[in-house]
């Protein structure tokens, strides 16, 4: 596919130790991650696309994920998209998106019936009462982790607190709160040299 | 029906849109929009589908495919997951060809480092919101508290943690 070879050589990754994968390839290895990643995708997708498969340089996947952590969605979902296309184009994207949400889906809705259908089950109920309390417990941690890089920087932590009492308290809508607190806070970062 | 098709498209779609930082940035405005907007769902039905989609693997956003289905059946999941990752990964296809331009552009690294505080409040309000659904007795809380302390302290694989948190709750201890 000259496309790929165009692309590779625009982007001017250096090249990775494995042949590009096929669409065939990029579909598989990309449902093996779905299926595999319980609690958490991204630490799973380098080891795969980088140590595993070697699909993509260390530096390439470090590249990749800067850049979809920038863009809206899933940091994964988009990593799957860019390297989809990165080898094979639109169909490349395609075959890794829909192999990486394809097994979860299935998954989720299953245990989706299982709760409607139980619901009414006491035991049920308790129990998906306890693995939800279990699951905010992980988001927690999640954000206890994602904050602390920000403790030594006052502005930062500003800038978090209101966003999270204008969100969690005042609950008022996401999109207004992102375009006025983005920009402030771009403008502030950049001033303040960190 | 047709109407509530239209109603998940537009949500997720603009959801998908604005999802800076991830999944879990969205989770409140999901929150508002399917439970006090729409009221297609109870807080406590919120907190069992995210918890579900926790407790499946892959990535962190299979929370909206369950409540598409959720809501209205096959079809709601389909809109709703077309929506959910359609928008964001054209934007992706689309800006990894630019993607060399902006890099030598000191306004990048500014607009990178500039957004990470809000993700960090997003993320924090998530846990906040997700918490308040999810625990309605001290035994809940105790759960959410001992998981957030060991999963921040140690590398424990989150589905023991969710294992044990469901384990206690089917047990129907302190309930």
């Amino acid at each position: 596919m000259a496309l790929r070879d165009g692309e590779r050589a625009g982007m001017e990754f250096p090249p990775a130790t494995a042949a590009a994968p096929t669409v065939g390839e990029l579909f598989r290895g990309f449902l093996l991650l779905g299926l595999t990643g319980f609690g958490g995708v991204l630490p799973l997708a380098r080891d795969m696309l980088v140590e595993r498969r070697r699909w993509l340089s260390g530096s390439e996947f470090t590249e990749l994920l800067g850049l979809c952590q920038f863009l809206p969605g899933g940091n994964i979902i988009n990593v799957a998209t860019a390297v989809g296309m990165n080898f094979r184009g639109v169909p490349g994207a395609f075959a890794a998106l829909i192999g990486l949400i394809a097994a979860p889906t299935v998954i989720v809705i299953a245990l989706g019936a299982i709760y409607a259908r139980f619901q009414s089950d006491p035991h049920v109920v308790h129990m998906f009462g306890g693995l939800a309390a279990a699951a905010a417990g992980l988001l927690v941690s999640l954000a206890i982790k994602i904050a602390l890089p920000l403790r030594r920087r006052p502005i930062a932590i500003g800038i978090a607190v209101i966003c999270l009492i204008a969100i969690a308290f005042l609950q008022w809508p996401l999109v207004p709160i992102m375009l006025v607190l983005a920009p402030i806070s771009i403008v502030l970062t950049k001033r303040m040299g960190a | 029906m047709n109407s509530t098709l239209t109603a998940l498209a537009i949500i997720f779609t603009q959801l998908s849109l604005v999802a800076f930082g991830g999944g879990n940035t969205i989770l409140p405005e999901m929150h508002r929009q399917v439970t006090d907007v729409h009221r297609w769902l109870t807080d406590a039905d919120f907190a069992a589908l995210f918890a579900l989609a926790q407790a499946a693997p892959g990535p962190n956003m299979m929370v909206v495919p369950l409540i598409g289905w959720h809501v209205a059946g096959l079809s709601g999941m389909l809109v709703s997951t077309v929506a959910i990752f359609g928008p964001s990964s054209i934007l992706t296809a689309f800006a990894l060809r630019l993607w060399r331009r902006f890099k030598g552009n000191p306004w990048r690294q500014a607009v990178q480092a500039g957004l990470v505080p809000v993700s960090v409040g997003l993320v924090a309000a998530s846990a906040v919101l997700i918490v308040q659904a999810a625990d309605h007795t001290w035994v809940l809380v105790a759960i959410s508290a001992a998981v957030a302390l060991v999963a921040t302290r140690t590398r424990m694989h989150p589905l023991w943690l969710l294992a044990a948190g469901a384990a206690i709750g089917w047990s129907g201890f302190g309930q």
